[in-house]
């Protein structure tokens, strides 16, 4: 078994494990605020910093493709017109795309 | 014989509309798996045994950064950190017992539990779980397994699928900053991840954004107390 497949068999299996807990641990655990508030915000600052990591890290250096910037940024205004996830996807990548053809 | 249940037809639709969205969700992370270097098998796997898009989208993105893929796991999982406690709404509606609950917990997802969360009748919960359940589970591996098709026949630069995954982070992201605290939180998440890039492992800059949302949410619950101080004066 290759590195790769192993890690994915602990990730998937350990994140099944985390529901299943949902589902059986005692309530009082889940329910103080405290812990409520740590859940809340663990996503938040995760995705934050995959968006910084996916923009600015090209291996262990800065780096910075600006056309990915480019079609990143014209996502953004789709979310700011308030438009869905497929629509962002799509303005994002089609930028992109659209600036490596014509550079 | 049961009397039919009224929202049936309701729950049914919005069900299947959220379980179109998973399917185009599904085919962007099933194209974006196979563009960072997981083979089709390794796609499906994810997204039939992990099946929960953040968590999966988290992982590939680590994943493809390059070194160890085992710095991959615990972003796959701190992400997975939410689905424990939308736990507690669903034992209440569903109360799983014995072997019910190992089938029960793989599905305890963000859309299941608001679509059975919403309901007014507590048959109206449980129908809504299992059905929104089931329809997106089944639409999330069809889009995946498109996804990863598609995304293996071309070139994934080309199509400039590199720019999908920022996109699709900051779209799931985008919801959640509304809260002033959450802005604080993601952007000490940045900031701690950015600062660590060129001297941290890769991998370890997204795991350690974690610490942002421990102090954030370990902090006085400002927003909270400040309602309180307002509702005593008013």
């Amino acid at each position: 078994m290759t590195p790769l497949w192993l890690a994915i068999i602990i990730a998937a299996v350990g994140c099944y494990l985390l529901k299943l807990a949902g589902v059986s641990l005692p309530e009082s655990v889940l329910n103080h605020p405290n812990v409520q508030r740590v859940a809340q915000f663990l996503p938040i600052a995760m995705l934050s910093a995959l968006v910084a990591v996916e923009l600015f890290d090209g291996g262990g250096r800065y780096s910075l493709d600006w056309r990915i910037l480019a079609g990143v940024a014209a996502g953004v205004i789709a979310l700011l017109l308030r438009r869905g996830f497929l629509v962002v996807f799509l303005v994002a990548i089609g930028v992109t795309a659209l600036l490596r053809l014509v550079t | 014989m049961e009397e039919p249940l009224p929202e049936r037809g309701a729950i049914l639709k919005a069900a299947i509309g959220i379980g179109l969205y998973a399917m185009a969700f599904g085919a962007s992370f099933g194209a974006i798996a196979v563009g960072s270097g997981l083979t089709l098998a390794q796609t499906m796997a994810l997204s039939l045994v992990m099946f929960t898009g953040a968590s999966q989208f988290a992982f590939v993105g680590v994943a493809a950064s390059g070194g160890s893929p085992f710095a991959a796991v615990p972003a796959g999982l701190l992400l997975g950190v939410r689905n424990a406690f939308y736990g507690v709404p669903i034992s209440e509606i569903l109360h799983p017992r014995g072997f019910a609950r190992l089938w029960t917990a793989h599905f305890v997802i963000d859309e299941t539990t608001a679509m059975a969360v919403s309901q007014g009748t507590p048959r109206a919960r449980r129908f809504a779980f299992w059905a929104t359940g089931l329809i997106l589970f089944s639409l999330w591996q069809l889009g995946s397994l498109g996804g990863a098709l598609i995304g293996s026949a071309v070139n994934p630069e080309e199509i400039g699928l590199d720019a999908a995954a920022p996109a699709v982070f900051l779209a799931l992201l985008w919801p959640s900053l509304r809260r002033r605290e959450a802005r604080w939180v993601a952007l000490a998440g940045a900031v701690i991840a950015l600062a660590l890039v060129p001297i941290a492992p890769p991998g370890i800059p997204v795991v350690a954004a974690a610490v942002a949302a421990l102090v954030g949410g370990l902090l006085p619950d400002r927003e909270a107390a400040q309602q309180i101080d307002e509702a005593d004066h008013s």
